[in-house]
């Protein structure tokens, strides 16, 4: 049995316009197969890939936005995004979706995935990391 | 690739699944079972309209693990088995039903 790592995927940048937003989560979503503890950030303008209504239609792409969701059920569960990344935007947690997960030690009680964090506080957390991903 | 459904040609890529989402209906899963010998139920039917449900609501089609999670939960604990979705799809249960449910390769399928 091979030892459990830390994996984070740092996601930087705005959902659309590059590939990196989609490309980070399918990656989650494939690694989520192989048993690590796995934690997403989101800072700068990476927190724009959380917020809900998203609308892609002007734009001609897929409107990947509702697979967040679905994070819960592979078992990714530590979702940290940044404080002052959202303030610096105007944003607050009401903008984001609320993504949630079944915790199977507590009875399947549905919790809370999204970690609101201070900078400091996510710079402390990226240290405690064996691999960090940045897209 | 393609299928002939109705009198209808419906493109799909080299491992059978649909070119286009939109082109699925109910008689292009029976003519895709068909093809590989397989007569789908009411059981089989199960799956498929939960799999088109879960695309429908999260845009991917979910990992086998996930799928067979969810069918427990939603279905109950005999179902949601891998034994008893390998009986039904004995192809994979993720792959073979996705495919019969119009969606892309699931997501996570390695």
């Amino acid at each position: 049995m091979s030892e459990i790592k830390k994996f984070m995927y740092v996601n930087r940048k705005a959902p659309y316009g590059t590939i990196y937003a989609l490309e980070s989560l399918e990656v989650v979503l494939i690694g989520a197969a192989f048993d690590q503890d796995v934690s997403l950030a989101f800072l700068d303008d990476g927190v724009y890939q959380l917020t809900k209504d998203q609308d892609t239609s002007g734009i001609g792409m897929k409107n990947f936005s509702p697979t967040y969701a679905a994070l819960g059920d592979y078992d990714v569960t530590k979702i940290y995004v940044e404080k002052e990344s959202l303030e610096e935007r105007g944003l607050s947690l009401d903008d984001l979706q609320h993504l949630t997960y079944e915790d199977e030690d507590d009875d399947w009680a549905e919790k809370d995935s999204i970690r609101l964090v201070s900078r400091e506080e996510l710079a402390r957390i990226m240290d405690e990391q064996d691999v960090l991903l940045s897209f | 690739m393609a299928l002939e459904v109705n009198g209808k040609v419906i493109e799909t890529d080299e491992e059978g699944y649909l070119a286009n989402i939109n082109d699925w209906t109910p008689e292009v899963a029976d003519a895709m079972a068909k093809a590989d010998g397989v007569e789908l139920t009411d059981n089989h039917w199960e799956v498929i309209n939960f799999l088109r449900e879960y695309y429908d609501e999260y845009q991917i089609a979910p990992a086998v693990r996930v799928l067979t999670k969810a069918i427990g939960k939603k279905l109950g604990k005999e179902k949601g088995n891998s034994k008893y979705l390998y009986e039904l799809f004995p192809y994979g249960p993720a792959k073979q039903a996705c495919k019969y449910a119009g969606l892309p390769k699931p997501t996570g399928c390695v």
